[in-house]
């Protein structure tokens, strides 16, 4: 199969930010993670949550530097492989840009200091606090560079004139329509992601037998959290399609294979499209429930696919990704809730293996998940890079494709390499040093 | 002062950061590995690691800070440098990448490994070549317009005298300004040893640096006659008459085995000034003859928000870099590795 610089450009962006994104999230979820467990053991004076911390935090440097040198190579490769947009947009998104790498200054100060002044404070407390700077640098630069993302959905702010931005208001464009939904759901999935990890570690290790106070206590804390931050993520996905329905409805129409513009539109789960005929199989069909999911009404009118032209529609699979996502997303929180109602009521049963099983899973699903539902957010604005502004195809390299297809193979080895060299240290380091045998050490 | 002006002195002081945390953290991971490779002195090994552990990813940070901001500051930097240099810059990638997370795994993983410290060493070497090219490119004729493309000019580059001074300086003067600060760090240490090994090791590369410089000076000259008259005149030239001065002030110290922290506060000021008086030389150009600081400039609001935002920004990070130094660097009991 031959492929133009275009494509393979595409290609090795996506590759990059796949691959960096498992460690972006676990970057911005953790540390929130790691500081709740370090201030909940100083207040209880309990040492089982202090050793969770640190144990969590000997892991974090770990995906951080991973992260940090993904997040290295996706910075530049938007000049590399995109320079006509970002010598475009760059006039536009400069400013969120700039304030990412200064959130991220300051998280990778802080960091330093977290990770290397336990025990060198007379009051526990004084390094506790230096974990809320690290919080507040993850999550800040995750809303600046989601709100780079957003302004490529729903660019405003601007005027074009020759390939040149005018009368540009750099703040409108930061907070355009999609910035709340967008920046909202992308750090609370991230913070539910690094909880279920968190959890699903915690499982795979009770499952082998290892069913101490200390797994004990780790299970409840981040399954209470995956609860609360599932809550937030459903609150969180339900603006987010009330906001496509708004501005986005090409995308929703696509995620719901919605062709014709109705009012009372039905909504479907599954299925197969045929895509000569646009006849949907086997699907499951909630009457009236998309009008209501859109506009929380169930008779509100919902804009059809067939009112966009057929060269700037979005391609048809992004349903699967949609609904793949959402159901993921629905089995995580129900499973959340499930351990919680349990723990409340039934406190016997949290140790059931079906039960710890199912938290295994929701651990990889989780990241799965936000895999699936980036590529749905990025898939599903296609053909545009700048929506309304500039497509994909304009905005790439010029440079001879073959170069570009060598680079995507030298970056795909480098990820082979990273994701399995890291995967490696992490496993070695809890396994030469298994927490029982540091509790002891620490509790001696 | 203008803002475009204002935006590119902006972004030179974040490189000149760079250069100088970047050249301590290269150097130091060539320095560790020869310590190991030698088993010389697993003290050595050990004092550049507290050193380094704290501060490994704030270095990174400088790098980052500066390419964001120059496509900010002049987007259209990021259309010539990054349709032309997609193959350079993305081994120059490869190579951070290799070099930041091969840290992390021989540091914080639970065994260390040789292979893992030798490409943190080699890296350190590479990193300063590869990225030292882009300066030489900015000086004009290894990139050529063709059509709606814009192409580098590879083998021209490879066999330009110029491109190999420059190469050259980049790494001996890493090399040496590496070593002068960790002199400085290990005597603070009291760590007798290993500031024997790199005080030989600073005095030794003093004089490749500023034979290296002498030449780059003068190999501008032939590559590009503007730029090296510019430098010339007299509201330039003083710099480059300092920056001798800072460099003999530097040995003097460390050959006399005196005041270390202000031997590298002079290799500091020695490549502050020549590093501004090369840059005041090359402007207005960004990209010589395509991109001056004027006509790569993105517009006016944004140039305005990029100042306001870093002037904030900075009021955010000089109290954290100083809380920084003052828990690792400027803590005596830390450096001595008792903390």
């Amino acid at each position: 199969m031959d492929f133009d610089s275009v494509a393979l450009a595409r290609g090795l962006t996506e590759l990059t930010l796949a691959f960096h994104i498992i460690f972006a999230t676990i970057g911005v979820g953790l540390p929130v993670m790691i500081s709740f467990a370090e201030w909940y053991g100083i207040k209880k004076n309990d040492p089982h949550y202090i050793l969770l911390a640190r144990r969590w935090t000997r892991g974090f440097t770990i995906t951080v530097a991973v992260g940090v040198v993904t997040g290295t190579c996706i910075g530049l490769q938007l000049s590399l492989l995109w320079p006509s947009f970002m010598k475009l947009a760059g006039q536009a998104i400069g400013l969120p840009l700039f304030m990412e790498t200064f959130a991220f200054f300051f998280e990778a100060i802080f960091l330093g200091m977290y990770l290397y002044t336990w025990d060198r404070f007379k009051n526990p407390i004084r390094h506790w606090l230096l974990s809320i700077p690290v919080i507040i640098g993850s999550t800040l630069s995750a809303f600046f560079i989601t709100t780079v993302n957003a302004f490529m959905n729903t660019p405003q702010g601007f005027k074009l004139e020759d390939g040149r931005i005018i009368d540009l208001q750099p703040l409108l464009a930061m907070f355009n329509p999609a910035t709340p939904t967008k920046t909202l759901h992308v750090i609370v999935t991230a913070y539910l992601t690094s909880a279920l990890v968190l959890a699903a570690i915690t499982a795979f290790m009770m499952l082998k037998g290892r069913c101490g106070e200390y797994y004990q206590k780790a299970l409840k804390l981040t399954m209470i959290a995956s609860l609360v931050f599932g809550i937030a993520t459903a609150i969180a996905g339900d603006l987010s399609a009330k906001f496509l329905a708004k501005y986005q409805p090409e995308k929703l129409a696509a995620a719901e294979w919605h062709f014709e513009t109705e009012k009372g539109a039905d909504l479907i789960l599954f299925g197969v499209l045929d895509e000569k005929t646009d006849k949907i199989k086997y699907e499951i069909r909630i009457p009236k429930a998309l009008s209501f999911l859109a506009f929380s009404n169930f008779n509100a009118e919902v804009k059809g696919l067939n009112e966009t032209p057929k060269d700037l529609r979005p391609p048809l699979y992004v349903h699967y990704l949609f609904d793949l996502k959402v159901t993921f997303a629905g089995y995580m929180i129900l499973l959340s809730l499930a351990y919680v109602l349990i723990l409340k009521f039934k406190k016997e049963w949290t140790m059931n293996r079906l039960l710890l099983r199912g938290i295994l899973i929701a651990g990889p699903l989780a990241m799965l998940t936000i895999e699936i539902g980036w590529f749905f957010a990025e898939v599903g604005r296609q053909p545009w890079i700048l929506r309304g502004y500039m497509k994909v195809g304009e905005a790439a390299t010029t440079a001879p494709s073959e170069h570009v297809g060598l680079m995507f193979i030298l970056f795909l080895g480098l990820y082979i390499v990273l994701g399995f060299i890291s995967t490696k240290v992490l496993t070695k380091m809890f396994k030469s040093n298994p927490a029982e045998l540091e509790l002891e050490k620490h509790l001696d | 002062m203008s803002i475009p002006l204002l935006g590119i002195t902006v972004l030179w002081l974040f490189l000149y950061g760079y250069l100088i945390v970047a050249s301590v953290d290269f150097g130091a991971g060539f320095y560790a590995y020869y310590a190991k490779w030698k088993k010389k002195d697993p003290k050595m090994v050990k004092l550049i690691n507290r050193y380094l552990s704290p501060v490994w990813e704030v270095t990174n940070v400088f790098f980052v800070f500066f390419f964001v901001g120059l496509v900010g500051f002049f987007p259209d930097a990021a259309y010539y440098y990054g349709t032309a240099l997609l193959i350079p810059g993305s081994i120059a990638l490869v190579l951070l990448a290799i070099r930041g997370s091969f840290y992390a795994f021989e540091n914080y993983g639970s065994k260390q490994s040789r292979v893992y410290m030798f490409l943190y060493g080699a890296t350190g070497l590479l990193i300063p070549a590869a990225l030292s090219t882009a300066l030489t490119i900015s000086e004009g004729g290894y990139l050529e317009k063709q059509g709606d493309t814009v192409v580098f000019l590879a083998d021209k580059l490879f066999t330009s005298s110029y491109s190999w001074s420059v190469v050259c300086l980049a790494v001996v003067s890493v090399l040496y300004i590496s070593a002068a600060f960790l002199t400085y760090y290990a005597d603070r240490a009291g760590d007798s040893e290993s500031l024997e090994i790199l005080r030989k090791f600073a005095l030794f590369w003093a004089v490749p640096t500023i034979l290296a410089s002498l030449f780059v000076f003068l190999s501008i000259r032939a590559h590009n006659a503007r730029h090296f008259n510019s430098m010339l005149e007299l509201d330039t030239i003083w710099m480059f008459g300092l920056s001798l001065v800072c460099f003999l002030g530097a040995t003097h110290y460390i050959f006399h085995r005196k005041r270390y922290g202000l031997a590298f506060l002079f290799v500091m000021f020695q490549f502050f000034f020549a590093f501004f008086g090369y840059g005041a030389g090359h402007l207005p150009y960004i990209l010589d003859p395509y991109i001056t600081i004027y006509s790569g400039f993105t517009n006016e609001t944004m140039g305005m928000a990029l100042v306001v935002v870093f002037i904030l920004g900075l009021l955010l990070l000089i109290p954290s870099l100083y809380l920084l130094l003052r828990l690792f660097l400027f803590d005596a009991n830390y450096v001595k590795g008792e903390k």
